[in-house]
Order: C-alpha cells, then structure tokens, then sequence
C-alpha cells in the first residue's frame, strides 16, 4: 500500500465553519466548496456543503454559531493551486428574500496540525447608488456570478466589495508523502525531523 | 521593653484619666498617627548626626523644632525613627548620671547631642515649669517662638552643625520648652508613677478623640513624652513644644469628657493665627526655595554623573531660575518615586531648551525691492538620495572597529574681532610673507629667464645652421617659432618679476605702515618683526648683464616692431589704393551732382554719408630703435632689480617684543583682556554627529590656540562628513559658534604617522563690534585717520589638523571596506568607479581596466566587484583567451538550482510551462505527474507534431496544393483568432464577476410591483432564465449538453422486406465530436440470427442492425452561443435510401405551396442546452481604423444606438471589418457579379433553375465559420473574389456571393439579417419573384418560402440591399409575420433616407469574377485517390472482420453518381432501386449517397464513419463504395460517395 515512491501526496482537511460575526444580520447560512488546481482531485469527502440557518446568540457575543463540518481529502501531484475553502453566507434582508452577506476565501493551512483562521466576508457593491437602491429594495443585490471568483485574483480589479463581517474557521490539517515529494510545509522546529 | 510600647503606655495613661475603657485599637491607631508624623520629621542632614542613637534622636527633635517648613521633604530618605533600636541603658544612665553623660556628650561635640542633654536635663527638674503660668507661657510662645523660628530659617541654610549655632538653638529651646507645661498636666507624682509603677494590668483607655481629633491627640502624646518621660523620650520626638495652647484646649477637652454630657458652655472656639499657621504648617507643604543636595537627588552611593564633561550631547537646557528650580525639586523629592525625575547629574531632568536663539520669520524687509529678494525661487537641481544603507556596514561586510584618527594640532585666526589694527597689519604682513616664501620657493622668474635665455641661444644657433641638410624652409619656420615663443616667455617673466617686485615692495610698504602704526600708539601689540637683508652683489657683473638683457630685448623688439611695421605698410597701401578710389569716384559723383541739381535729396546723403567715407590712411611709422630702448629700460626699471642694487630679502621673525600692558593705553588695555577671556574650542562631528571636543583653550595674545589633541574615532559607517565646528566663549556667559570647517575624509591610503599637517581655513560671518581697541568683524574701518580707505574683515582663520586612518595592531590600516563607500564621495569614486577612472573607453580594453583594478586595491571578495575580478582573473592569468563578452551577473550560475539545460530537458516543467502558456493540448491537463519519469513522452507528440506542421505544407491529407495553402493559411487565421479570444476571456468586464440587476424602469417598475401581488407558486410556473456561468470558472466534465429529441417528421420507413418490425427512430448518438454535435437517425433492425428453429425454445440469438438513415449536424459553437436550441431541424438524409422510402402522404396542407413543395424532407425536433448554461464570449471590444467618411461612421452608430435602443435583440449591422482590419459600409459589398458561364449557360430559358445551380453553387463553397472555435470574437466579411480564392467563408460570405448573383440575374435580392435555427446569427439572402418572397440558405442552396413553416430562419432584423439598410422595427420578427415590403417606413427603419441621402459609395467587390475551369483531370485523379483512401479507412475501422468488395456494385453505384449530380439528388431513386435490384437481385442491400462539398478529406471520412456502414457484423457481408467528384469552375468540387453494404440472401 505504501509505496516506497508515491506519486501523489494526500492533504486531509478537517475542521468546522464554527462561527461568524455579522454585527448587523440574523438568521445565516452558509455555503462552502473548494477551490482547486488542475492538479487537485478530491478522493474524499464532501467539497461542498449548506448549512443550517443559524440565529444569533442572546448573549453579548451574537455570535452566529454553525458548527458545520468540514472533511475532505484531496490528492495531489503539485501543491500549485493548493485548495481554497470559498465560503459564503446568505440570509434573508428586510423583505424576506435571500440575499447574499458575504463572501470570502482562505487558503487550507500548508503545515499539518490545527489551525485557526478568521476571515473576513464581503459583499460586491452596487455600482450606483441608485442601483443599491434598487437591489435593496427589489431584493436582488449584486452577487457574483460564482462564489469561487473570490479565490482567483482574475478580474477582481473590476469590482468593489464591501465588508459584513467574519467567520472563523477551524481546520485539521494532515498531509500525507508531502515531504517524499520534496515539499516542505511543516514548522520550522519540525523540518529536521528525520523522515 | 519596647520603646514603642512604652510609649503607648504613656499615652493610655494619660487617656486613663478621661475614659477608663481600654481599647487597645484605638491606641495602635494614635500610635500609628504619631508614626506617621513621625516619618515627616526631617532627615538629618549631617553625618555626624549618626554618630549615636541618642544623638540621631536628639537631632531629630531639634529639627523637629526647628525647621518645621522644611521637615516634610525628607521622608523617603530615612526610615522612621521609632524602627531605630532605642539603647535603653543609655537612656537609663543617662536619666540616673546626667551630669556625667552631658559632660561626655560636650566632648563628642555633637551639637543634638547637647541639645538632648539640655533636655534631659530639664526633666527631672519640672519645678520651674510649674511655677509659670499659662498665660506666661501663651505669651512666651506668642512672640518667643516666632522670631525664632525666623532665626533658624534663616541660618539653616549653612551648616547646622556649626557649633556656636547649637548653642544659641539650645538656648531658644530652652526657653520654649518652660513654659510649655499646661496647667493640667500630671503633677510630678504622676510623673513618678508613670516611671514606676507598672501599668500592664490596668485596662488602658484609648484614645478618646473621634478620628478627626487622632491628631490632637498624637501631640498632646508627644507633648507629654517631652515632659514626662526622658526614658521614653529616646524612643520619642518632642517636636510639638511649640504646640502651645492649642495642646491645652486639647487637653482640657481630654481631661474631662464626662463633663461634656452636662455642661454646654465651651470656650468660643478661637484658633490664634499662630495655631492655624502651625495647623497649616502641618496641612500644607510648602517647598522649600533651598536648594537640594545632591545626593538626595541621586541613588544611595551614587556619584552624580555630568554626561557633558563625558563628552555625550546633552543640549542645552532651558533657561528656569534657580529658585523655580529648587521649589520643584523639593516638591519632586517629597513625591513618593520622586527620584525617577532626576538624571544622574542630579538635575531635573530636561529637554534641550526648544528655543531657538533667533527668529524662524525673516526679518521685516526693508522697502519695495525687499518684497522681490523675499520671494524670490532658487532653482535646486533634485539631488538624488543616496540610499541609507551604503553607508552602513552590510551583512557581507566584516564587521571590524575601523579607526579615524583626527589630529587637532591648533587654530590661528586670520582676523578676529579682538585684532587691533596692529594684528590686522600683522596678519596681512605674514599672509603677504608666506606669499613671498611660496614664490620664492618655486622662483617662477629664474626659470622663466633660464627659459628665455636657452630660446635665445637656440635662435642664434638657427640662424648659423651648423646643419646644412636641414631645409632652410623648415629652419625660418623653427627660428620663427621660436621667436614668437622667446616673445611669449619675455611677457611670463616680466610679469613674473614685476609680481615679486610688486609683493617685496607690498611687504616693505605694509611693515612700514606697522611701524608707523606701532609709533603712533606707542605700544606694540605683536611680536612681529621684519627684517630686510641685502645681499651684496657684484655691480660690474651685473650692470653687464643687465646691459646684455636689455640689448637683446632691444633687439627683439625691434625686429618685432619692424615686422608689424611691415605689415602696417603693407596695409596701409592696399587701404590708400582703395581710399584713392573711393576719392576719385566722389570727385567725379561731385561733379555729377553738380550737374543734376534735380537729384534726390536722399540719395545724396545716402552717398554722402560720412560712414561710408575711408578715412584717408596714416602712413605708419618705423619703428625707432631709441624709444624702444627707452620703453625697454623703463619696463626693466620697474619691474627689476637696478645693477648694483642690494637684493633685499625680507625675513619675518617673532623676536619684537610685544608691551606689556601696564604701559598701555586703556583700551588696549581692554582688549586684551577680552582676548583673554575668549576661549576656544573645538566640535568634531562625524557624519554630523557630534563625537567629541576639545578642551577649551584660551585664546592667545597671538590669536594662536593650541589643542594638540588626537582623537580616535572607532567607526562603523564610512565617513561622510568630517565637521569641525570652532566655538568661541567669552568668559563665562555665551558660547558662539565661529563657524564650521569641514575636512576632507582621507584617502584610503592616509594612514596616521604618514599624514601630513594641513590647513583649513575657515570663515565665520559675524558681525562683532567691539568698544576697545578691537577691530571687530563684519564691521568697516579705517587706518587712515580721516576714516577712508575703509576694511571690512571678517572673522577667519585657519585649523591646522591631520586626519588619517589608524593602524591596527598587526599593521593593517581600520579602514572600511570600499563597498561602503559612497559613490558620490569623490575620492571614494575614483575608485569605486571605472568608468570615471579610466574613462569608458577603458572599459573596453581589458588590460587597462586590470591596472586600474589593481591599482584601486579593489576588494576581490566584495561581492559589487564580482564581475570586475573575474574579467580581471580572465585577464590578468595570461591566458589567450579574452571573452569578447562582459557578463554582468556571472553569479546568477550559483543561484540557478539546475542548469537550464535541465530545466529544459525537465518534462514536468514543460509540461507546467506549457499549461500555463494555455497552448491547447495542455490547457486542461489534469494532474501533471510529480515525477518526470511518470510523464510519458507521447504526450508531447501531438504538439510537436502540430509545430512541426506548422511551416510544412502537408500535401498527403491535401490532394492539390492550392487547397493545403489555403488550409494553412486557415489555419493561421483560425490560430490568431483562438488567441485574441483567450486573451479577451482575460479581460473580464463586471458583469462577468457580479451579478447585478439593471436599473429598471418604469414598465419593470409596475411589473415587479405587479409580481409582489403575484402567486409564490404559480400552477403554471413559467420558465425561468438560468444562472449564467462564466467560462472561467468551468473545468472538464463541468459541461453536459443535454439533447432532448422530441419528435420526428416525414422519417423514412423501412419497406416491410425487413421482417422484424420493431424497429424504431428515436434512437440517437450524441457524438461529443470536438465542434460538431452529429445526430444521426438510424433505423435500429433486430435480426434473429438462430438459424435452427430447434434452438429458439432455450435461447433467443437476435442481432440488432442500424440502419443509417440520415443526420442532423450542429455545431457546437451554435449550441454555445444560442445557449439553447430549440427547433425543427430537417436530416440530412440521403437522396437515395435504399429500402426505405417515404410515406407520401398526401395532405392538404400543401395549399399555400403553390410553387412545389419546398419542405420535402424529414424533421427532427430538438431541444438542445448546455448544463450549466454558458454565457457566451463577448465579441472583442476593438475599434478598427476606417477608410469611410467620418459623417457615415457616425450616423452608423447612431443608427445602430437608436436600433439598439428599439429592440436590443434585433442585431443591425452597417459596417463590417475586411480581411485587412478594416471597416466597410456594408452595403459596399453588394453588387452584381457575374456567376460562372456554364451555370449560366445550362439552362437558358428557365431562369428560376439558373437561380437553383447558382445556390448549389455557392452552397458547394466549403464552409468555414470565422468563428473558428467559440463565439463571434470578429466576423471578417470577405470580398466574393476572395472568397472564391479562399474556397472557404461563413454565412455571410455565402450570402453575399449569392446574393450578388442574383443581382446579376436581374432578380431583387436582399441580405437577410436574422436569427436561423441551427446556426444562431446569420445571414440569408431574399429575392422577390412572382410576387413571392423566397429566402434562400446560403449555405445549403436550399430555398424556402416566405410562409414556410419549415423554414429555418426564425427572425428577420434587418435587410441589406446595395444602396441601403432597413431595420424591422415591426413588432414580430418572424419571416411569417412580417412584410417584407421595405418601402414602408413604418415597418422599415432605412438607413439613408430623405435627410441622409444615399452618397453613391462604391463597392468594394471587383468588377467581374473571373473563373478558371477545373481541371478535370486532376479531379478525376482526386476522385480515385479519395475512393482508396476511404476503402482503406472502413477496412481500418473493421479489424475484426474480413472487407469485401464487392466490384459488380461498385462499378453500378458509380456510374449511377454522375446522374445524382446531374439531377441535383433528385427524383432519381426509383429507377436508380430498379436497376441496382435488377442488378444485384439476391442482396439484402443497404446503402446511401452521401454529398458533399470539398475541403479536405477529413470530413469526407467523418462523414463515412458517421453512418456506421462498416458496423456490421455479419459474417458475409460486402461492401461497395463509389466516389464521384463533378468539377465545378474555379476549383469548387461536388463530392458524391457512395457507400453501401450487401448481405446475400439465401
């Protein structure tokens, strides 16, 4: 089973999208999928996922909790294009409908271990005024047309976000033959380590 | 027992007396307020003090006393006096043998000590206390203690341990301390008792005053401990004597609580002003304006520091008076950290002062002129900063202490304010005297006579040529030179010599002018002393040469005067020639004019004009030899010794004596006291920090200061600068910045012992004026006495210093290595610097640029010099080889992890680059393998392949070459069209990212307020636009096309031969061809294949037999950019299907055909998209360059705007882009053009079926979208003769080709803009006969009715003519809707109407097409190399199975194509079945024509594999294949294939 010379290396991801911060919205969701490179494939688990609606907590915090799992296990040949988790978050406006509150993207850790990470969610702006008029009013806000162009640099120049909130993030990561390849992502005082 | 307890005790004691409860709390707590009061006592000030423990507590209680303003500061510095460990057996002793102890104490001469004694001695004698009374002592205490007090404020300052000072403190105590005992004191039993009973047992009564009164108590404590108790007393301090009758009210209210409850008459509670000064005393602090020693300021056994005097930059600070400055500190030190404020100087800390000594503003101007000079701009070039960091040392850098050593040797000032007019002469005589030196030195006049003289010897030796072979030519040309050179040097010497005679006779006029100065003030300030030595000379000799000199000079003057006499003449005949002339033609112009009176006025004077007049020449004169003589002697008496005169040399010395000052007048007198209390000193600063400075030397009489300092500075950076700065003091108030000197950073090679001294002079620009005898600076004055001739000197001198690179201990010098040195330094550049070095030029020439390496002692390990050192290694090892090249980044090599080689023989990273690079086969390669070895090496060879090709012309696939050119240059096209388009899908608009929605307007405002009052869930839920996605975000595999086949029309039926029924239509294959979607219909036939009806009860044994039946093709890229297709498509079906035949059913519908039945044929509906739904590429946002008129372009666009604005999903086109990038009118395209002749001449009298052949025609014209793979990134539009030179177009090119036929036929015909069903966007053409529209495909050369249902245009948007465009602006597009009458202005927008006139553009198509016949040969030749190629491929495609041919059918099918092509595919099946049954009576047969046009063989053999001919597996079958290709002109080739298979029947 162990090949002496593997040809891939395995990146196993586990963890929870644990919680947000929208200081201004209730009643969230959220929605996550992977982004990946050519070299990616995933052999496990789920790469996407929606979560429950979720409401505020009644203490100060108003934290809005999910908890929702993550697991997934990628192989790969080329940490180039290393995944991405695109997280985004929708939940009703005003009048009811589900609008977008926010997108955002982060990079699964390189080195093994647990790690932590809170990112922060934004939303695309309405190109004018009148148009956020509009889209509150009508309930269709700008959205992208595919949550995961917020883990590519492409084309972002053209548009203007705006900032709601945060999620945080936990993530277990274990990695497999990284270091047979030649990859070296673990922490410094490990490098040495003999293999 | 403790003393702390024991006086406790005291306290209760006399508590007792009021209250008899014991509360022991409440006595720590009176206890503790005592302590604390305590702890305010004042430090003592002297050591000595601490000589004993009696004596430090009789200290105390003196200050206690005595300094009550002051006892409050020191509370940090000393522990409370109650933690001392009192001795009591001293205190004993001292209380049974006082006398004894007072006599002892007196010796030790501690003055608190005899204060105590005092004390104790009082106690056991309370008597005379008593006998006072109260009032006495209020009255004592009234004005006793205050002056008091006074008194010792007033000495405390000095030493208190002054012993004198003791005493009469004593004294004063003495007197206080009677008449303190109040009236309800306890008597002296109590007394006694307190000392002698004990008291433990007995309840103790506490403190009976409220907490607000703990205070009051404490002192009345104390107070009693001063009277009561001298053995308590150690542990006590009585310093509330002077309490005075306060204490006693106190007391009074603590005798007798008891009385309070009954009786309510108190004394008015008055507080003297003396009880409430003492109360604030002990409220409020007041700090003292003494003062504070240093040592309190500081840490315990610490040193005050002066960071100055260690030469640290402390600035200086701001100015405070001392008083303010002592209150401060007070007040600091009786803060709780208060220390934390104090340097280690023991000073407040405290910024340098922020003041700057004068004004930011400017000035106030003076006048108008001051407002120019005020805002006048200085143009500064941008100097360019010089990074930071090469002027520190740099991690590659050795760190190393490099060492500069500065020597100061001294200072001389050149002038100075305290010169007097002695000095200013003074100065000016050395100056001139050290000018003299120099030139005596170098005596430029002796060599300039020596010159002189060899010149003249050489002249004389050419003139007598001892050469004879010399030219005599080249002799006069030396002699001349030499002439004019002996000319030149005369002039040198002569001013040479008249410059040393001028300086001597200075030098002599300025040392007379000292001594007349030094006469008329009778005193003599410098020691300065010229004396004129004469040297004796020999006359005779002298006179001689003198005479000799003098001759020769004669002479060459007058050779010289003779020879411009010369040339004078000459001129002066030449100028008399012409001035004769001039006069001649006056004369006679006189004359003239004299006889024409009636001549102009002007043009008289114009000839008269007195500046146009030659004056008459003068004759010059010859030189005389006399007056040259004469000039010669003069010069010569001027500027040089007389024979015979003494030589003087002037010597300067020091020996005069300079008056001593008693004899001098006053305010000489005064200056040289100025001079002496001027000091001066010496800044160095490095790098314009300050680093050290020199003592502070007093400025000599001589204006001379001597430092003699060296100062080694251990530096890291390079030196930028070396800054002396020269400060001046006047005695002790202000230090003036003279000025600042900077010196030169030392070469690299200056190291110290071989430097030498130098001078460097500086200047300073005050203004000084003094009121002595001082000359001043800046400041004008005179020598003369009436105030002329005036001088102003500026302060100046001179430092003499060297600086110079110390030497380390092993003999290298601590110099910085050169990589920090700055560039822009110039020492530091020649060196660091070739090119300024050498020059560029050097640069070149490897052993120039290796010498001045060497020579610049570059460092071979400095990284920076790399490049240098290894070219030099390269040059300097003597090898023959010298690289042509000069590689700048030779060290890149070291970094580069393989060679590049490698790296390029590195499959993976080719593969990776190759991916990023989007080439084609690699853009969606998945997983690149992590090793090479794992990455096969065929994965390359299609793109090598493909490479390859790219420059050979593949003639193998290409039957004749002029195809294979056009393929290739296809090719091209389709290549340069495939990266535009990548590179556009990187330019991505924010509609491509965001999904936004449109600002609706008001129709969609009332439709979405209409949709709030709609049904959530409608019953019948409409269909609803799907999400877009962009293709940036697909991989592979992301993309399904669903095909939904709905239904059939009109599809061939099987004839009942076949015996089993069950087939059916709806089969389909979606063949994911690359650009293709094939649906080909097969007729699906179960054979049973069991031969012996015994077997069929155990097993069916069936076959299942497709039968192709025909195919429907659509593009991919029509799929993609429609998104969804949705339509009735009809087959492509075979003109002859062999056992199969149509159902004609005959039905009515056909009423409306009344031409014929033009939708003959079977039907497919389809419904085909893409999941998800792809939004289509954006056409490229290019604006091409025009040749049109800039009015047209305009009104096209806003004809197209308003279009758009109409009805945004009618596309309007009225330009297009040529083949050259170009954009045309579109209508430029459409003119008549003629179709080939033999077209024209097959049918003559039928017109309608020229139309037909011209469609076929152009229908047989391959196909080629410009849109190669996706989208319409830009539509070329190609001219009919290119397009028939290409062979290949799209739609529009078919269209307009068969358009312009039309027109040539004499027909009204149309481009027909609109949306088709297969291919989205096209373009048709429309004819108008018979009263009918016909729209025919281009493409197909099928032509439809306007009513035909079938028909596949479904919108019409615009109509292009040769002379104009209309736009539909009806309400339905639909060719059955609408009318196509484009003379209706409601229904047709036109583009050139009555206010834009048609301007009669020309056409771009060429005048006549020109068609070469097909060679027919070659087509044959093609046919039977097509027929093989294909026989081989279907063999190909059957491995399995054993190819028949069968040779009898095939020669039958291919005399039958020939009649197919005549017959267009028509009506030919019946007799083409009947004779192939007669023929070939026992086959089962299946087999069909296929047509097509010819591009190139790969299609044709798509096609066959398409049908699935070859996939049938029975065993016997046979197979016959025909090829027919029917040449049309200009190389358009018909292709029929006929493919069939035969099954025998048994």
């Amino acid at each position: 089973m162990t090949a002496a010379n593997p040809s891939v290396f395995l990146l196993m991801v586990n963890g929870q999208v644990e919680s947000a911060q929208f200081p201004e919205y209730d009643d969230l969701y959220c929605k996550y999928c992977f982004v990946y490179g050519q070299d990616w494939a995933p052999t496990a688990g789920l790469e996407e996922g929606i979560s429950q609606i979720t409401s505020k907590s009644q203490d100060v915090r108003q934290v809005l909790v999910w908890n929702f799992p993550i697991d997934v296990t990628f192989k790969s040949t080329n940490p180039y294009g290393w995944p991405q988790i695109v997280l985004s978050v929708y939940g009703p406006d005003v009048f009811g409908n589900d609008v977008v509150r926010g997108y955002g993207a982060v990079h699964v850790p390189f080195s093994p271990g647990r790690h932590k990470r809170t990112i922060a969610m934004f939303v695309p702006e309405s190109t004018s005024k009148l148009q956020k008029f509009t889209s509150w009013f009508m309930g269709r806000r700008p959205e992208y047309t595919d949550p995961k162009v917020v883990a590519q640099g492409e084309g972002r120049e053209v548009t203007r976000v705006r900032s709601q909130g945060f999620v945080t993030l936990l993530f277990n990561v274990v990695t497999k033959d990284m270091r047979k390849l030649g990859y070296d992502t673990g922490p410094a005082d490990t490098q040495d380590i003999p293999r | 027992m403790n003393p702390e307890e024991e006086k406790v005790k005291i306290i209760t004691e006399e508590s007792t007396e009021d209250d008899q409860e014991a509360d022991v709390g409440r006595r720590r707590k009176s206890s503790k307020v005592q302590r604390q009061r305590r702890k305010r006592q004042p430090p003592t000030a002297d050591p000595k003090e601490m000589v004993s423990e009696k004596a430090h507590v009789g200290s105390q209680q003196e200050l206690g006393q005595e300094e009550p303003e002051t006892h409050l500061l020191s509370m940090p510095a000393r522990r409370g006096p109650r933690s001392l460990p009192p001795i009591p057996s001293m205190s004993r002793t001292g209380f049974a043998e006082f006398s004894m102890r007072e006599r002892l104490r007196e010796k030790l001469q501690a003055a608190r000590s005899k204060a105590e004694s005092v004390l104790l001695q009082e106690i056991p004698t309370p008597r005379p206390r008593r006998l006072r009374s109260p009032g006495e002592k209020v009255s004592e205490t009234g004005l006793g203690t205050e002056p008091s007090e006074e008194v010792q404020a007033a000495h405390h300052r000095d030493d208190s341990t002054s012993y004198s000072r003791i005493k009469f403190r004593d004294a004063v105590q003495k007197i206080k301390s009677k008449p303190q005992a109040p009236p309800g004191f306890p008597s002296a039993e109590e007394a006694c008792n307190f000392f002698t009973f004990n008291f433990d047992p007995e309840p103790e009564q506490p403190a009976l005053k409220a907490k607000g009164k703990d205070r009051d108590g404490a002192k009345q404590e104390e107070e009693e401990g001063e009277e009561e108790s001298p053995a308590g007393g150690v542990s006590r301090t009585d310093d509330e004597e002077l309490l005075g009758d306060r204490d006693t009210k106190d007391f009074l209210l603590g005798l007798d609580p008891a009385a309070e409850d009954f009786v309510a008459i108190r004394p008015a509670e008055y507080e003297g002003v003396h009880t409430r000064l003492e109360k604030e005393k002990e409220i409020l602090f007041v700090p003292s304006r003494r003062a504070v020693p240093t040592y309190k300021k500081l840490p315990e056994n610490v040193q005050p520091r002066f960071l100055e005097d260690e030469g640290l930059y402390t600035g200086a600070r701001p100015e405070m008076s001392r008083t303010n400055q002592n209150i401060m500190e007070n007040r600091l030190l009786q803060q709780d950290p208060g220390r934390k404020w104090f340097g280690d100087d023991g000073r407040i800390l405290a910024l340098p002062s922020p003041i700057k000594p004068f004004p930011s503003r400017p000035p106030p101007l003076a006048q108008e002129l001051s407002d120019k000079a005020g805002l006048e701009t200085l143009y500064k070039k941008a100097v360019k900063y010089a990074h930071r960091t090469q002027h520190t040392i740099g991690s590659g850098d050795p760190l190393g202490n490099f060492q500069l050593d500065i020597d100061v040797s001294g200072l001389i000032f050149t002038h100075h304010p305290c010169f007097s007019r002695e000095h200013v002469l003074a100065a000016r005589l050395a100056q001139l005297y050290d000018q003299y030196l120099a030139r005596h030195q170098r005596n430029k006049a002796k060599f300039l006579t020596d010159k002189l003289q060899a010149l003249r010897n050489a002249v004389r030796s050419g003139l007598h040529p001892e050469k004879p072979h010399q030219s005599l030519d080249a002799t006069q040309r030396t002699i001349n030179e030499y002439k004019s050179e002996i000319r030149e040097t005369r002039k040198l010497r002569d001013a040479e010599q008249e410059k040393d005679r001028t300086l001597l006779r200075t030098i002599i006029k300025v040392w007379k002018e000292m001594k007349a100065l030094r006469e008329f003030q009778r005193f003599t300030n410098t020691p300065l002393k010229l004396v004129l030595r004469k040297e004796k000379v020999n006359q005779k000799a002298e006179e001689e040469a003198y005479e000799a000199e003098i001759q020769a000079e004669v002479s060459e003057l007058m050779e010289e005067h003779t020879e411009e006499y010369e040339q004078k003449m000459e001129e002066y005949r030449a100028s008399y020639q012409q001035w004769k002339v001039w006069r001649r033609a006056q004369k006679a112009k006189k004359k003239k004019k004299k006889q024409v009176e009636e001549c102009p006025e002007g043009e008289t004077e114009d000839e008269l004009s007195p500046g146009e007049e030659p004056t008459k020449p003068a004759l010059p004169e010859p030189p005389d030899r006399a007056a040259l003589e004469q000039q010669a002697r003069e010069r010569a008496a001027h500027i040089r010794r007389r024979p015979g005169e003494p030589a003087l040399l002037p010597e300067l010395s020091l020996a005069g004596s300079v008056t001593p000052s008693d004899q001098c007048p006053r305010a000489e007198v005064l200056r040289r006291e100025d001079v002496k209390r001027r000091m001066v000193y010496l800044k160095i600063l490095f790098n314009s920090k300050e680093v050290s400075r020199t003592v502070n030397r007093q400025l000599g009489a001589d204006f001379r200061v001597h430092f003699g300092q060296i100062f080694n500075l251990q530096i890291f950076n390079w030196p930028e600068s070396l800054l002396l700065q020269v400060y001046e003091t006047v005695g002790h108030t202000s230090t003036v910045l003279l000025a600042e000197v900077f010196l030169p950073v030392p070469e690299t090679t200056v190291v110290t012992g071989r430097a030498p001294m130098e001078e460097v002079e500086f200047s300073s620009s005050q203004h000084v004026t003094l009121d002595h005898e001082g000359v001043g600076s800046g400041v004008p004055f005179s020598f003369e006495a009436d105030g002329s001739n005036q001088l102003t000197l500026m302060t100046s001198g001179r430092v003499s210093h060297s600086v110079a690179w110390a030497v380390g201990d092993n003999g290298t010098p601590l110099i910085p290595p050169l990589s920090q040195q700055n560039i822009g330094f110039r020492s530091a550049l020649k060196r660091a610097d070739a090119i300024s070095s050498i020059g560029t030029s050097g640069l070149t020439d490897m052993k120039k640029l290796a010498k001045w390496a060497a020579e610049s002692k570059l460092d071979p390990n400095d990284p920076n010099n790399a490049p240098l050192m290894q070219l030099i290694s390269v040059a300097t090892s003597g090898e023959s080889y010298v690289p042509d090249f000069f590689r700048l980044e030779q060290l890149q090599q070291e970094f580069n992890f393989v060679t590049n080689e490698e790296l390029n023989r590195s499959k993976r990273f080719r593969l990776l680059c190759l991916r990023s690079q989007e080439v084609p086969e690699f853009r969606n390669y998945k997983q690149i393998p992590a090793y090479d070895r794992e990455i096969m090496e065929k994965v390359f060879q299609d793109y090598e392949k493909r490479l390859r090709d790219k420059s050979v012309i593949e003639t193998r696939d290409h039957i004749d070459t002029h195809r294979a050119v056009v393929a290739k240059y296809l090719q091209q096209v389709r290549e340069s069209v495939v990266n535009r388009f990548l590179t556009a899908k990187h330019h991505i608009l924010l509609t491509d990212l965001v999904v936004e929605d449109e600002v609706p307007n008001i129709s969609i405002w009332g439709l979405s307020l209409f949709k709030l009052a709609e049904q959530k869930r409608p019953l019948r839920p409409r269909r609803k636009g799907r999400k877009k996605v962009t293709a940036q975000n697909l991989s592979d595999g992301d993309i399904k096309l669903l095909v939904n086949i709905c239904r059939a029309y009109d599809i061939p039926v099987r004839k009942p031969t076949a015996r089993a029924p069950n087939g059916d239509y709806s089969t389909a294959s979606l063949q994911s061809v690359k650009d293709e979607v094939f649906i080909n219909v097969f007729d699906e036939v179960l054979h049973d294949i069991l031969e012996d009806d015994r077997e069929r009860g155990s097993g069916i044994h069936t076959r299942i037999e497709r039968h192709w039946l025909g195919c429907v093709k659509i593009p991919f890229s029509t799929i993609y950019s429609q998104a969804r297709i949705d339509g009735t498509f009809k087959i492509d079906i075979p003109p002859v299907l062999l056992g199969y035949c149509k159902e004609r059913s005959v039905t009515a519908e056909r009423g409306l055909d009344s031409v014929r039945s033009l939708s003959e044929g079977s039907y497919l509906t389809l419904f085909i998209t893409i999941e998800p739904q792809l939004v289509p590429g954006q056409p490229v946002r290019e604006k091409f360059d025009s040749q049109e008129d800039e009015k047209l372009l305009q009104a096209t666009e806003k004809f197209q705007a308003e279009c758009a604005l109409k009805f945004p999903n009618r596309q309007c086109f009225t330009t297009v882009i040529d083949l050259s990038g170009k954009t045309v009118f579109i209508t430029r395209y459409l003119k008549p053009l003629n179709p080939p002749e033999e077209l024209l001449n097959a049918y003559p009298s039928n017109p309608q079926a020229i139309a037909e052949l011209a469609a076929r025609y152009v229908s047989l014209i391959p196909f080629l979208p410009d849109t190669a793979s996706f989208t319409g990134v830009c539509d070329l539009w190609s001219t009919s003769d290119q397009f028939l030179d290409l062979l290949a177009g799209d739609e529009e090119e078919h269209a307009v080709l068969l358009c312009n036929y039309f027109l040539f036929l004499g027909k009204k015909a149309w481009l027909v803009m609109g949306n088709a069903i297969p291919e989205g966007p096209t373009v048709y053409v429309l004819t108008w006969e018979q009263n009918h529209y016909f729209i025919w495909n281009p493409c197909s050369g099928h032509f439809y009715g306007q009513f035909d249902t079938f028909c596949p245009l479904k919108s019409v948007s615009c109509l292009i003519g040769p002379d104009n465009i209309w736009f539909n602006i009806q309400q339905y597009d639909s060719p059955l809707r609408i009318n196509f009458d484009v003379t209706k202005p409601k229904l047709w927008k036109s583009f050139f109407s009555r206010s834009l006139p048609y301007p009669g553009l020309s056409s771009v198509q060429p005048e006549e097409l020109i068609y070469q016949r097909t060679d027919k040969a070659a087509a044959a030749e093609l046919q039977d190399r097509i027929e093989k190629m294909l026989k081989e491929k279907i063999m190909d495609w059957r491995p399995r199975h054993l190819t028949r041919w069968n040779r009898h059918c095939t020669s039958t099918l291919r005399h039958f194509l020939p009649l197919l092509e005549r017959s267009h595919g028509e009506d030919v099946e019946d007799d083409h079945r009947a004779e192939l049954q007669r023929q070939l009576g026992d086959y089962r047969f299946s087999g069909f024509p296929l047509h097509l046009s010819y591009s190139e063989v790969k299609p044709l053999i798509e096609a066959v594999y398409s049908t699935g001919v070859h996939n049938i597996d029975v065993p016997n079958a046979e197979f016959a294949l025909a090829v027919y290709i029917h040449p049309y002109p200009k190389n358009v080739l018909s292709v029929w294939i006929y493919v069939a298979s035969l099954i025998r029947n048994r």
